[in-house]
């Protein structure tokens, strides 16, 4: 399934950002128009702006609050978000912060997504503290599809150990994220990974493989 | 071993502080610990703890000082100016001799400043920052897995001594995800808390949380005890990590977040050839002056890399004690430096050395 609106939601930490950048880099690729929002009014660190350069590279749009990176914490919303409502030639990436604190934002676009089919991934990483169980993501799935008023359509899996991660990585507790499927009612569409581990894969995941590139690095990292 | 998670700095503390048998923690969001606060919110009330957000950084410090002296394993965290808010409450705790933890993840200064990583409160956590003669024993791990095991080390020797203990981090530190494990948290410790205000049961004189000494002389004798304790701990709990300093024509040292980056730029100078070695305080109070001292026998050179305007630099310059020239790189205000302005700075004390 596909749309032009796809929003990527989750545990903050479960690895939206990456998970986003890397879904607009390959629509990129494939020669569409993208663009990209900021939308994490939550956290200043670690988020999508600093991956600028990298967009414009791939001529990505990318619209983030003017304070994105700056000094100072506020979580503004930049207003030409909702121009994205309108310009229906471009593909977009809604890249939210974390958990239903983060989903609260997409709300001002209700009126926008009841009237355009849209996709909203639901990015998991059983490897983070307080979503490893089914239950645990259930409870996470609904508060932020509360919060944002929208549902989720999909199932991301970006299980992950950082750079410990290992083929076993990315399916550990992969029973929790079946489960969750099922209880939601909605496919885990994309298995998330580096090229490397995911060709280790069991043939079954073939028609969801997600190969990722890191594009947000640490300062001590040349 | 049990199973690694991917974890930030700020939940890595709070799991850990858990698992070391913090039950009350009492905190005021700051960017950029607030992880810390919201991980404790989440997990304190599932595990029969006391999460309590109070309605400022004043009033949870002072809270912390009440469950100390109950003899309760307490906690609070923040950021820089936050800290600055905390420090009349940490002095008194100091002044009343209790253990708990303080976490502080550094941001930029002074004033508001901003919310990027820092670490120019150096002076502030080590010297002082409220008054009175008083020390905080200050770990400044680099890694997420460090900060589980020094967070445990953070309660076990703040009871021990009975003296505040404080994490030190930094934006950068709090935020970042690694893998980690809890393996290195031992079982909590039963300390001795015999001064504890748990009820006499009209069993035992009363006991007294205090620092006001009415008699100048009282002060000065409980002073003086308290200095033999900090005495003790500048000789048994100097902590560091040192390598290739043997050989070493220059040594570079940098804790926290930056040792990261002057790793990483010390990879690249090695394999040019040039002699380069590492030391990273690990506790910068007690600052870890002995193996400053050893590597001045020989090394031609040190530098101190800092996000700060020069501050850890004077207790490199005390500990090397005049035996080679210290030399300071920093940047500050929120920026990182990077591997390539650190190897530049060394390849220029290199050319100067002869």
């Amino acid at each position: 399934m596909s749309a032009r609106l796809n929003i990527f939601c989750g545990h903050y930490g479960s690895g939206k950002t990456e998970v986003a950048l890397n879904y607009a880099i390959k629509l990129a690729n494939e020669g569409k128009k993208v663009t990209i929002i900021d939308l994490d009014i939550v956290n200043p660190y670690f988020r999508t702006a600093d991956a600028r350069k990298i967009l414009n590279e791939h001529g990505i749009e990318l619209i983030a609050s003017e304070f994105a990176n700056s000094n100072l914490d506020m979580p503004t919303v930049p207003q030409e978000i909702k121009k994205v409502f309108y310009d229906k030639k471009s593909n977009i990436i809604f890249d939210v912060g974390g958990d239903d604190d983060g989903a609260y934002v997409l709300g001002q676009y209700n009126s926008f997504f009841k009237n355009e089919p849209y996709r909203m991934i639901f990015v998991v990483s059983t490897k983070r503290p307080l979503t490893g169980t089914c239950d645990e993501l259930f409870e996470m799935a609904k508060n932020i599809e509360h919060a944002s008023r929208l549902k989720f359509t999909d199932i991301a899996n970006n299980t992950n150990l950082g750079k410990l991660t290992t083929e076993d990585t990315l399916l550990s507790n992969y029973e929790q994220i079946s489960k969750l499927s099922e209880k939601m009612g909605i496919p885990v569409s994309m298995q998330c990974g580096l090229e490397k581990s995911l060709s280790k894969l069991p043939k079954e995941f073939d028609d969801r493989k997600f190969p990722m590139n890191i594009y947000i690095k640490m300062p001590w990292e040349l | 071993m049990s199973e690694k998670v991917l974890m930030k700095g700020n939940e890595a503390i709070g799991e850990a502080a858990i698992r070391s048998g913090c039950r009350h923690f009492f905190g005021y969001p700051i960017t950029p610990q607030t992880e810390l606060s919201a991980y404790m919110a989440k997990k304190m009330p599932k595990i029969g703890g006391v999460f309590l957000q109070a309605e400022s950084e004043v009033a949870a410090i002072n809270m912390v000082y009440g469950a100390a002296g109950a003899g309760a394993r307490a906690m609070t965290s923040s950021s820089s100016p936050g800290i600055s808010l905390k420090s009349e409450g940490i002095s008194y705790i100091a002044g009343a001799d209790l253990p708990c933890v303080i976490v502080d993840i550094v941001r930029g200064g002074p004033g508001l400043g901003g919310i990027q990583p820092a670490q120019s409160d150096y002076f502030q956590v080590t010297k002082g920052g409220g008054h009175g003669d008083y020390h905080l024993i200050v770990f400044a791990p680099n890694s997420v897995q460090e900060i589980v095991s020094l967070t445990a080390d953070a309660f076990n020797k703040s009871e021990e001594y009975r003296v505040p203990a404080m994490i030190l981090g930094d934006g950068t530190l709090g935020q970042m995800m690694e893998p980690v494990d809890f393996d290195s948290v031992p079982e909590p410790k039963k300390a001795d808390k015999s001064w504890a205000t748990t009820g006499t049961g009209l069993k035992r004189e009363h006991n007294i949380i205090n620092s006001l000494y009415l008699s100048p002389e009282a002060l000065e004798k409980t002073i003086i005890e308290r200095q033999k304790r900090y005495d003790i701990i500048k000789e048994k709990e100097q902590r560091y990590e040192a390598h290739d300093i043997e050989d070493a024509d220059i040594v570079v040292t940098a804790y926290g977040t930056t040792s990261r980056v002057v790793e990483s730029a010390v990879k690249t100078l090695r394999s040019e050839g040039l002699k380069v070695g590492v030391i990273r305080p690990i506790t910068l109070w007690p600052f870890p002056d002995k193996i400053f001292a050893e590597a001045a026998k020989t090394a031609k050179a040190f530098l101190s890399v800092e996000m700060s305007m020069g501050q850890m630099v004077e207790d490199v310059k005390i500990a090397v004690n005049g035996k080679a020239p210290v030399y300071f790189f920093g940047r500050t205000g929120g920026i990182i430096p990077t591997p390539q302005e650190i190897i530049e700075e060394v390849r220029k004390i290199a050319g100067g050395l002869k």
